[in-house]
């Protein structure tokens, strides 16, 4: 594939870049009334790269492959975490001080331009990361996905807390990325190739010769596998995330919780797709079978002794990507209605950050203490003050529950139908015992918001758009539960072709389907 | 009216009736209470209308077919349809919501409007169970009656009402997530199926009841077992089976009258209905490629729950014996209860099963109305100690009749309709020849008799002897010096449709338990095909013995099933090919 269709495809990349530019300037603006518009580039510039996906999906007749479908979901869910974090930089006191002309205007006290450029970028980095058809691409995509959370968790509280949480993060996120880049050099040592395509060639040149992948090889994609569960929270990688999701501010949390997690999964899903079709070996399943029940069980069994929110939210977040990875064992599926991995996983991703996000937009839509509500403390008694925001929880937490009919129901139908399609029956009890396990600890949140006595909270955020967002993912979480119908088979089309190899032997003329369809 | 168009009604009215209620006017709780009575009337009303244009002719067929698709790729859809066992117990939980409702009026004084939400919620929840045919709707309704009844128990429960509510969920939740397992295991086990199979929808993702059923007979008997203790462990929580029974007592002690009459009346019967529905029809018969079908899982399970359901009737009976507290005697009296139920439906033979479906509704009858009774009691005195309390019925008079009422309809008097349902399971344990036997009966039946004891002891200690009101921490009668308020119009009310119910069923039961004969010998036929072919076979293995001592040899176990003897089960479809719901 030439320079010129690989650009083709990443318009919607370079409009979000256009717009994080143009924040970066923005933001710098004098005038408080021109920096305010820094939000709305953002937004405008998401619609713009939506409306370029959008049409790209309809050229190509439907959401073929997982790059759009990623690039979709990347603009809705994208969406609904922008209006989470609209109010972000005016919750920090520098802002609000200079905006208020208490202080004088200092270009470097306001973080406006940079917090939703970087918003930008991170969201630009899923989205090439779904791009990716070559191994230096898709270490790049993954960095530029990380990059800017290191900085927007730092910088987004004006608490010591948020530091301490971003070096945490930087430090061990540039492990893990000298982990899978290790791996990846690994790879590249045992086939001389960085491209997906031309690495599956040589594997199956490898399998041709000696009946097996070189164990170089396999080394290689497991290091890089483990490199990656970084990016999802996946123990033995998990060890970061409660702290630092506690220690960002709230919006941001809700932004770790989805963003780097879908690049983590998408980048899971094209380096499994670097293994010739139907051969997974042994080494590789044990792993990931190893991981899976690992992370589910620790994210519950660590999410149920803790007080604040937000820690057990992030256990809950390490316990999907549990769950997320049961769908990767079954990755090589057939096209069939339920039975294939990757379409599992896109489907849960949606319904997992939907519901998340809805989770953490309320705890950050809430105000203790002159703080953000934390605690459990903090939100008892939630539905004598707010009763929708308690509302909002209570459907958030129940669908990520999975309990019917929630979207989460839909998703674990998903990933475990796939699971015992592949016969993974084992590790399928071991999934719904854990599931049953997070109910401890969701009905906890449920039940502070409508059993405990109410401590007086207000909305704090300036504005109703957080509430708001919230709002819109619970209700979207309860709607999509019953109409799922539509996003199932959209996940299942964009499931049904494997990653960054598609796009290799696709010339414009042939339309994808066909090429598929030929493997 | 289409009767599909009323069954989707019927679902409808309380679930949006309810969702409604939020946007009454803010401030005005009152007008909350005659909207949900309305509701839950028009459901009843509908769900008349739907008994009226029920073919009782073919009690067996799931009439009224409908089905939308709702996840196509899944093959999942929200299938619609009722046989005569659901119909009745549609009519129940329309019938016992409209007297909960109206005898909540005054218990909930403060969020009366979650209260009734949650309640017509709950109600479209336990309708949607009843009618589905499709099993994962089944299921989602069947979880979904979890969340209702956590709020119900959590908000308006009495002192520990946090931990029962928590158990309650946790542990029912537990138990059904192993179902959900179970059934997407046996959804896949259909999908490699050849399509060739003869029944529909072989070898694609569906479902459907009737398709999972046949699918299930195709796999092996370890397969099966593995399934049926799956579905087990969702339903055996339910029910409650011994010794899964723990949650209860403690969930109706803390749940307010109106959770306690719906879980004993309703919800418990999610699980036998469960186990009706989906265990016993699934796992009846295994069809051995090569030797042909042989006996099920279900049928080498049997002995050995019924076994835990007798423990559960004897153990259970003698903690009633013990009780201080009047609601939890009775709570643990439903779980003594449901043994009975348990012990029919693995009885696996017409009588047996027609007794437990019998049981389920009288049991929804009684034990609700005994909650409702304990509830008017709490209402008035604020503890339901026994010790506190005596000689009501020189006091309360209509109570008191309503309450001994009650409480031998429970015993099982005859006449009343619990001996129905006790006398049928029994009769089918004992007739139940190669599966249970005799022995199961006669032990099943000492706990009739503490029941009896325990029961009628309450009833002597509340009702009759010196009287003895209750009196408050300052040692001041209840009432505050005035005469103890027998029951109110609204509670005579309450009380009297129940009663009415319980002696119509109790005295002329014929066309009740008629029309449920059908319906079972279709769900159990697998089962005892099998259990017949069994029985034959031993008889003729004792013949050969006779005559030809080393062939017996080869026999030991006495189990191998010779085929031809078996015409209804030579030819695929083995299981009866029941009528499609969606047509």
């Amino acid at each position: 594939m030439n320079m010129a269709e690989k650009i083709a495809g990443v318009w919607p990349e370079i409009a979000l870049l256009l717009g994080a530019a143009l924040c970066l300037l923005v933001g710098l603006a004098r005038s408080v009334a021109i920096r305010r518009f820094t939000g709305w580039i953002a937004a405008a510039s998401l619609l713009v790269a939506g409306w370029i996906v959008a049409a790209q999906v309809c050229n190509a007749g439907g959401v073929i492959g997982l790059t759009p479908y990623i690039k979709l979901a990347v603009v809705a869910v994208g969406l609904i975490l922008l209006m989470v974090a609209a109010a972000v930089p005016v919750q920090l006191k520098m802002t609000r001080d200079i905006e208020a002309g208490r202080e004088p205007f200092e270009p470097g006290l306001v973080i406006r331009g940079e917090f939703f450029a970087f918003f930008l970028f991170s969201l630009t980095g899923v989205m090439l990361t779904a791009d990716a058809s070559d191994l230096v691409w898709l270490f790049l995509a993954l960095e530029l996905t990380s990059l800017p959370t290191y900085v927007m968790v730092a910088t987004s509280r004006d608490r010591v807390e948020a530091q301490e949480s971003g070096v945490k993060y930087f430090f061990l996120g540039a492990m893990a990325a000298a982990v899978f880049l290790y791996g990846f050099a690994l790879i590249y040592g045992a086939t001389g190739q960085t491209s997906f395509s031309l690495i599956v060639d040589a594997a199956n040149q490898q399998i041709a010769a000696q009946g097996r992948i070189s164990p170089l090889l396999t080394t290689g994609i497991v290091l890089s596998l483990l490199g990656v569960a970084f990016k999802i929270a996946a123990v033995p990688m998990h060890f970061y995330a409660a702290d630092v999701y506690q220690g960002a501010t709230t919006a941001v949390t809700a932004f770790l919780a989805f963003v780097p997690k879908t690049a983590g999964f998408v980048a899971l899903i094209a380096l499994l797709g670097l293994l010739p079709d139907g051969y997974v070996p042994p080494a590789i399943t044990w792993l990931l079978w190893i991981m899976a029940a690992l992370t589910m069980t620790v994210g519950n069994v660590l999410g149920l002794m803790q007080s604040n929110v937000k820690r057990v939210l992030a256990y809950s977040s390490i316990a999907h990507s549990g769950y997320m990875l049961v769908g990767l064992l079954a990755l090589h599926g057939s096209g069939d209605a339920l039975g294939n991995g990757t379409a599992a996983i896109l489907f849960y991703l949606v319904a997992y950050g939907l519901a998340t996000i809805g989770a953490f937009a309320v705890l950050g839509s809430l105000q203790a203490r002159g703080e953000e509500a934390e605690t459990f403390d903090d939100i008892s008694g939630l539905v004598r003050t707010h009763p929708v925001l308690a509302g909002v929880m209570l459907l958030s937490v129940l669908s990520l529950l999975g309990l019917p009919p929630m979207i989460g129901f839909l998703g674990k139908i998903y990933l475990f139908g796939s699971a015992i399609q592949h016969g993974f029956v084992g590790l399928v009890v071991i999934a719904v015992l854990n599931s049953a396990v997070s109910a401890v600890y969701y009905l906890r949140i449920a039940s502070a918001c409508f059993f405990g006595d109410s401590e007086g909270h207000t909305v704090s955020t300036p504005g109703i758009s957080r509430p708001l967002a919230a709002g819109i993912a619970a209700v979207a979480a309860l709607i999509l539960g019953f109409a799922g119908g539509r996003l199932v088979s959209t996940a299942r089309d964009a499931g049904g072709f494997p990653t960054g190899r598609n796009d290799v032997v696709t010339t414009p003329s042939q339309p994808p389907a066909a090429t598929t369809a030929s493997r | 009216m289409n009767p599909t168009t009323i069954m989707l009604v019927m679902i409808l009215v309380p679930l949006l009736g309810g969702l409604g209620l939020m946007f009454l006017p803010r401030g005005n709780d009152s007008a909350v209470r005659p909207f949900a009575l309305a509701y839950t009337l028009l459901t009843f009303a509908l769900s008349l209308g739907l008994a009226f244009q029920f073919d009782w002719t073919r009690t067996q067929d799931l009439q009224f077919g409908f089905f939308h698709n709702w996840v196509p790729a899944f093959g999942l859809k929200f299938g619609f349809g009722i046989d005569a066992i659901s119909l009745w117990l549609v009519l129940l939980t329309t019938f016992l919501m409209p007297l909960v409702v109206l005898g909540s009026f005054t218990a909930v004084k403060e969020r009366a409007r979650e209260f009734f939400l949650w309640l017509l919620v709950l109600e479209a929840a336990m309708l949607g169970t009843f009618v589905a045919t499709d099993i994962f709707f089944f299921y989602i309704c069947f979880e979904f009656t979890l969340v209702p009844l956590y709020f119900l128990i959590g908000i308006f429960g009495s002192t520990d009402r946090l931990r029962a509510a928590r158990v309650f969920f946790l542990y029912t939740f537990t138990g059904s997530m192993l179902t959900f397992a179970g059934v997407l295991y046996v959804a896949w086990f259909n999908t490699t199926l050849d399509a060739a199979t003869p029944f529909t929808g072989a070898g694609v993702w569906s479902f459907n009841i009737v398709t999972l059923y046949h699918a299930a007979a195709y796999m092996t008997v370890a397969q099966q077992s593995w399934v049926l203790l799956a579905l087990l462990a969702g339903f055996a929580v339910k029910v409650p089976i011994f010794p899964f029974h723990t949650w209860l007592p403690l969930a109706h002690t803390e749940a307010p009258t109106a959770g306690s009459v719906i879980l004993a009346g309703v919800l418990l019967k999610l699980g036998t209905y469960g186990l009706l529905r989906f265990a016993i029809p699934m796992t009846g018969v295994a069809l051995d490629p090569v030797i042909g079908p042989v006996p099920g899982a279900l049928v080498h399970f049997a002995p050995w729950i019924a076994g835990l359901a007798i423990i559960g009737i004897l153990y259970t009976a003698l903690i009633c014996w013990v009780q201080k507290d009047i609601k939890k005697l009775i709570a643990y009296s439903s779980v003594s209860h449901l043994g009975f139920c348990v012990l029919g439906l693995f009885a696996i033979n017409t009588i047996g099963v027609g007794g437990a479906v019998a049981y389920m509704v009288n049991h929804g009858l009684s034990t609700g109305a005994l909650f409702l009774c304990v509830g008017m009691i709490y209402e008035r005195f604020h503890t339901r100690e026994m010790a506190r309390m005596g000689g009501l019925a020189s006091v309360m008079p209509i109570w008191s009749t309503f309450m001994i009422f009650f409480c031998l309809a429970s015993v099982g008097l005859p006449g009343l309709n619990g001996f129905v349902g006790e006398f049928l399971t029994l009769l089918g344990a004992f007739t139940a020849g190669n599966v249970l036997g005799p022995w199961y009966a006669a032990v099943a039946g000492v706990g009739m008799i503490f029941g009896a004891i325990y029961i009628l002891y309450m009833a002597g200690r509340v009702v009759w002897g010196p009287t003895k009101i209750p009196t408050d921490d300052h040692g001041d009668a209840h009432g505050h010096g005035h005469e103890v308020k027998d029951l109110s119009a609204r509670e005579i009310g309450v009380l009297a449709p129940l009663a009415i119910g319980c002696l119509v069923l109790g005295l002329y039961p014929t066309p009740f338990l008629r029309s449920l004969e059908a319906p079972i010998e279709r769900l159990t036929e697998p089962a005892r095909l099998m259990i017949a072919a069994r029985a034959s076979n031993q008889a003729r293995d004792a013949h050969l013995t006779d005559i030809m001592a080393e062939e017996r040899a080869l026999n030991e176990d006495g189990m191998t099933i010779i085929v031809p003897e078996l015409p209804g089960l030579a030819a695929p479809p083995a299981v009866a090919p029941p009528a499609e719901p969606e047509r």
